[in-house]
């Protein structure tokens, strides 16, 4: 894919990579310099680490240095056959299962998950049992005991890709099942896929040699760091570098093989969650407000992106008590950008700045003021789904605001939040407080949030596109919840949109913003009799369709 | 459809969803549960069982050695009941394990379940130790250095802690304890370097065994602390210009645990297997030990029984996970825990 | 050519799910499709529209009823017939950026419609090409992957995959949903030149009524897996038979009928996906 080629490559990546190259070096030439060494008995037994053993020597006069180094060798071999071994049947087992029929994925994935339990040591055990210690048998025995996790990994990785649109698609054209498997969902888990690789062979590496450790892996003469380890720790009171030498090559090889897993695992998925990294605020000059009556002051306001992008360049408004206000445009906009900034809810690294931001005589810009701006400004956020904690009850979270800034007790919040939301017209106030958020619908979770918002008797709502992810009836009843809440209560809303009916529909003031810019201010009297000047707004009129019929109206008659 | 009460349907969400047996909750996640449990418990029966009629060629020779007489080879397959068919020995292996029979060692002549039995507490001990250490440190310790360092914050602390934990993770529990019997009971002789004999013994094994996961389990909470900020419902808390103590300990805490403890289960009961190894560093007369030199020894009956126990450890802690998970995030009841 | 049409859908029910999961979606859904028409099916979260588009095209199996394409009833006809005759009904869904496949190019997309087992892009290369100009893409798409293109060119890579193998009805999963405004007017552009230019016979799914009474000539309305009403568009919007189409026309903003002030209607709690999520995941 063409982006790749511009990505830096990690540092992790890069010193994994060479010290990984460094192991097969050694496991290459040490057989070949130090081989004789490595097995030559010599009478100079159980010595201390002299200039001739840099290490020492063993029991049987052998030097250790020699030794360690020899067995990177057998050490390596074996554990990438077992690798391999896992990771081919892991991935056949975890990624076929997606082509065939559903039940046999069910049994498969079920079977898998008893396995997945077990310790992986204990199946290796197992198989040790069965086929006796042994180089080739403790091979096959971690392989094996691999591919339960392996599998479980790769169905998980491979489950995720089945599901999306296109492999949906692939298999009504008549895509053959193998095919889709190694056309469509082998090579999008690939990444992901190397990643554990890596991962999968730093811990077979490390499983073999403590099956060798134990006395199961591999046999005299044959040698591995585990099997030198085991060798080592009799005589551990004596001779205590005898077993720091293959200590020290096994922790180098884990260490390797994580700094490419994690290397790789960063140059594939660049986009870090640490990502953000803060754009030092320029101090615009603070200026005196030229609007005292408004409510809502806001003049210079400019919002830059961590990069350095301005997403809003040097907007002003304002909004009047208990006036609803507009702010429509397409995504990119900065609309959203503008209601977090007066929010002060801007994501971190984002940095603002304007020269008033004011909400009646509290100033915005100066930090602090935590329990001012809970009371004073309500929210209502886009995706009732994801604004709510899922760990948490309903009612703990909406009367979070009133017990923390309000003091209120736990009976008192309560109460004032039953009647809240009795008047959002919700039926069972007290059964949606029991309730957790993924248990309720859309709409409800809207109203709910609303009325939670509402508890302080807020000066200002600030409406994120809250109508957007609801069904066209719930909209049309939470945009009118908007309206009688502002005009019973006297709230003003700053409501955001990116569409320019709803925004007709339901606000007193309307600003149309493209590209960080507010491109034209009207009111809504000006826009229903489309009084518009600015061609951006007039196209935006054009694209949105508008309902041309209108049912006729009701007669008594009529009526169900 | 006409006559529909339009107030009873204020939105037009799906119809009440009548489930044709069992429901969302703890009665479904019993039924479910129940059933995992009963097919690993299954799978591990038919496991241990296998190990004998799966030898390569002729189980008693294996047993006994090439070079033992054919006479003594008959008897072993008497008495081993190799010559009935497979189904047969099957059932006879249930026989036993329903009356907590597991036989007797070839070697010992002993009852399998007295040599379990005494030496269990042993490996018992320094796993669950070491499984506490593990949470009791990774957990905070995680999500300490995440909300330290989200956002790019304190860059040189990511950097720092991510060398450290990433080069302790990687150290195997073997080779950790080995080392720690070199500094701390050879050179510096502050700690007993094996056998059982006094608490203080416990301690070299079990911080041995905890040092890599500690480290492996603190990196997966520092990732997943980020994700977890990251999350909508936490700049909807943000919203609520709440402190931060309640901010991080109310909100995300509880949402860190659940994704944590699902991808630390596996970390978790493969610390079994490490505590097997580690009795031989030092010395520790648990099912570690007995079970390697079972294997070598061919004492099938013990290897059996053993493998039977530790798996069940295994199950039981999954279990106990399973129920932590959905105490704190009641989603994870209803569904399958695969797509 | 007679009357009977193209695609006739009699007492269809469909169950969503597995074993004690299982629920019923669709419930005895009866429609009709003539060649050449385009049908609008409306309906909120919940309706089963989404899931009426899925199961004619076979992405999920029928309970009980029937899907008459052409003559040929498709839940019961013999494998190979049925792929055939799958061809020519062909499918777009939602989402511009889970449509195509990131690791392959628009090009090899296109070659896979024309030639799934092989899907060698050169082969069929004349062809991808027309198929990309009449969706106004340029030749050089063939070679580009998806992530170069936004998501409206994605959706117009959706519909010329659709639009190669040149088949009888097209399905169309809600396609404008997930995009800009701007973006949306190009789409329905394109789509109403397409309609005209080839006489298409098309499903078209949506939420949005107004998109619907630009584009279709029928319109079948779905509430709780059943149909409530169906007929011509002018006529049903006109003078809605029901109750609960004519509370559709009314909260659309924008729209005549809409009245902010209107009382609102009380909420009863019932346990429900949230659409935000449906959405994401189909």
């Amino acid at each position: 894919m063409s982006d790749r080629r511009t990505r830096r490559i990690p540092a992790s990546l890069i010193a994994g990579l060479i010290m990984l190259g460094l192991l097969v070096v050694i496991a290459v030439i040490a057989p070949i310099l130090w081989g004789t060494a490595a097995t030559a008995v010599t009478p100079d037994t159980r010595s201390a680490p002299s200039a001739a053993h840099w290490l020492g020597t063993d029991d049987l006069g052998r030097d250790v240095f020699a030794r360690t180094l020899v067995a990177t060798r057998l050490t390596l071999i074996m554990a990438a056959a077992a690798t391999a071994g896992s990771v081919v049947l892991g991935v056949l087992i975890g990624g076929l299962v997606w082509v065939g029929p559903r039940w046999v994925r069910e049994c498969v994935l079920r079977v898998i998950d008893s396995t997945v339990a077990f310790p992986s040591l204990i199946l290796a055990l197992v198989i040790a049992a069965i086929l006796g210690a042994g180089t080739a048998s403790a091979a096959v025995a971690i392989a094996v005991a691999g591919v339960p996790s392996f599998a479980r990994i790769t169905s998980n990785m491979t489950g995720a890709v089945a599901n999306r649109d296109y492999v949906g698609t692939a298999r009504l054209l008549g895509v053959p099942r193998f095919r889709l498997f190694s056309r469509h969902l082998l090579p999008n888990i690939s990444g992901p896929l190397l990643v554990l690789i890596a991962s999968s062979f730093a811990l077979t590496l490390l499983d073999i040699s403590s099956l060798s450790f134990v006395g199961l892996g591999v046999q005299s003469p044959e040698f591995d760091w585990g099997r030198l380890l085991n060798e080592g720790l009799p005589a551990v009171y004596s001779q205590p570098l005898q077993v720091v030498g293959p200590s020290v090559m096994l922790v180098f090889a884990g260490v390797a093989a994580m700094l490419t897993g994690d290397g790789l695992a960063v140059y594939l998925d660049p986009r870090g969650s640490r990502a953000a990294r803060s754009t030092p605020a320029r101090r615009a000059p603070r200026g005196p407000s030229t609007r005292p009556d408004a409510l809502v002051e806001v003049r210079g306001l400019t919002v830059r992106a961590p990069g350095g992008k301005t997403l809003v360049d040097g907007i002003s408004f304002e909004i009047a008590p208990g006036e609803i206000l507009g702010l429509v445009g397409e995504s990119g906009s900065g609309k959203s950008m503008t209601a977090m900034s007066l929010g002060r809810l801007q994501a971190d690294g984002v940095a603002v700045d304007a020269e008033v931001l004011r909400l009646d005589d509290l100033d915005l810009l100066a930090g602090g003021h935590r329990s001012r701006l809970a009371k004073e400004i309500g929210l209502v956020y886009q995706d009732p789904g994801s604004t709510f904690n899922p760990a948490l009850r309903m009612g703990a979270q909406l009367t979070e605001v009133a017990r923390v800034h309000l003091g209120l007790s736990r009976r008192a919040a309560r109460d004032t939040l039953r009647d809240g939301l009795g008047e959002m017209r919700i039926r069972e106030p007290e059964k949606v407080m029991g309730q957790h958020p993924f248990q309720l619908s859309g709409g409800m979770l809207q109203r709910a949030g609303i009325a939670s918002s509402l508890v302080t008797d807020p000066k200002l709502l600030i409406a994120d596109e809250p109508t957007t992810a609801l069904d066209v009836t719930v909209q049309a009843d939470v945009l009118r919840q908007l309206r009688r809440v502002n005009r019973d209560h006297g709230t003003a809303v700053l409501f955001i949109s990116h569409d320019i009916g709803v925004v007709e529909a339901l606000c007193d003031r309307v600003l149309v913003m493209r590209t960080g810019e507010i491109v034209e201010r009207l009111t809504s009297d000006q826009l229903r009799r489309r009084e518009v000047e600015h061609p951006y707004t007039r196209a935006l009129l054009a694209a949105t369709p508008t309902l041309k019929t209108t049912p006729r109206p009701i007669e008594e008659h009529d009526r169900v | 459809m006409s006559g529909v009460d339009l107030s009873v349907i204020a939105e037009a969400p799906a119809p009440p969803v009548r489930r044709r047996g069992g429901g969302s909750g703890w009665g479904s996640f019993a039924l479910r549960r129940l059933g995992g449990l009963v097919l690993s418990l299954g799978l591990l029966v038919v496991l241990t069982f296998l190990i004998v009629p799966l030898i390569p060629g002729d189980p008693a020779v294996a047993i006994l050695g090439a070079n033992a007489s054919p006479d003594a080879v008959a008897a072993l397959r008497e008495r081993l009941h190799l010559d009935q068919p497979l189904p047969l020995q099957f059932l006879d292996y249930l026989r036993g394990l329903a009356t907590f029979d597991l036989g007797q060692s070839f070697r010992y002549n002993t009852p399998v379940t007295t040599t379990i039995a005494t030496k269990l507490p042993y490996t018992a001990t320094t796993a669950l130790g070491a499984i506490l250490l593990v949470i009791v440190i990774a957990i905070p310790v995680g999500m300490t250095i995440g909300v330290l360092t989200r956002s790019g914050r304190r860059p040189w602390l990511a950097v720092g802690f991510g060398t450290v934990a990433g080069f302790f993770a990687s150290v195997p529990a073997y080779v950790a304890g080995t080392l720690l019997v070199v500094v701390f009971a050879i050179w510096l002789k502050l700690l007993p370097a094996g056998g059982a004999a006094t608490q203080s013994a416990y301690v070299l094994p079990i911080v041995a065994l905890a040092l890599g996961p500690t480290f492996a389990v603190a990196r997966v909470v520092v990732q997943e602390t980020y994700a977890v900020l990251h999350q909508d419902y936490m700049r909807t808390a943000r919203g609520r210009r709440l402190d931060a103590a309640r901010l991080y300990i109310r909100h995300a805490l509880p949402n860190l645990m659940a994704s944590t403890l699902t991808l630390t289960g596996l970390i978790l009961a493969s610390m079994l297997g490490g505590a097997i190894v580690i009795e031989t560093v030092f010395s520790l007369p648990g099912l570690g030990l007995e079970v390697v030199q079972a294997i070598i020894f061919r004492d099938f009956p013990v290897i059996q029984g053993i493998v039977l126990t530790v798996g069940a450890l295994a199950i039981l802690i999954n279990l106990l996970i399973d129920v932590i998970l959905g105490l704190i995030d009641p989603r994870t009841l209803g569904g399958s825990t695969h797509v | 050519m007679s009357d009977t049409p193209l695609l006739r859908i009699s007492d269809l029910s469909v169950d969503l799910g597995h074993g004690i999961r299982s629920t019923r979606v669709l419930h005895g859904v009866s429609l009709e499709v003539e060649r050449g028409r385009t049908i609008g099916i409306v309906g909120e979260s919940g309706s089963g529209k989404s899931t009426l588009a899925k199961t004619i095209v076979g992405l999920h199996r029928i309970a009980t009823g029937s899907v008459v394409f052409d003559g040929v009833e498709l839940a019961s006809a013999p494998r190979a017939s049925v792929a055939t005759v799958r061809r020519r009904v062909q499918y777009i869904p939602q989402d511009p950026f889970s449509s195509l496949d990131p690791r392959r190019t628009i090009g090899q997309t296109l070659a896979e419609a024309i030639d799934p087992v092989g899907a060698r892009e050169r082969r069929h290369h004349a062809r991808i090409v027309e198929a990309l100009a009449s969706v106004a893409l340029q030749e050089d798409a063939v070679d580009r992957y998806p992530h170069e293109f936004s998501g409206g060119q994605r959706q117009r890579v959706a519909i010329a995959r659709a639009l190669v193998v040149d088949p009888d009805v097209i399905v169309a999963d809600e396609i404008t949903s997930a995009l800009d405004v701007s973006t949306q007017a190009e789409i329905l552009q394109l789509l109403e030149r397409l309609q005209r230019e080839r006489n298409l016979t098309m499903l078209f799914i949506s939420h949005n009524l107004a998109v619907v009474e630009e584009l279709c000539d029928e319109v079948v309305v779905l509430l709780h897996g059943r149909i409530v009403e169906q007929g011509a568009i002018a006529e049903v919007f006109a003078d809605p038979r029901e109750a609960y189409t004519r509370r559709l026309l009314e909260s659309v903003p924008g729209g005549a009928a809409f009245d902010v002030t209107a009382p609102v209607v009380t909420a009863a709690v019932r346990t429900v996906p949230v659409r935000g999520r449906r959405r994401l995941f189909g």
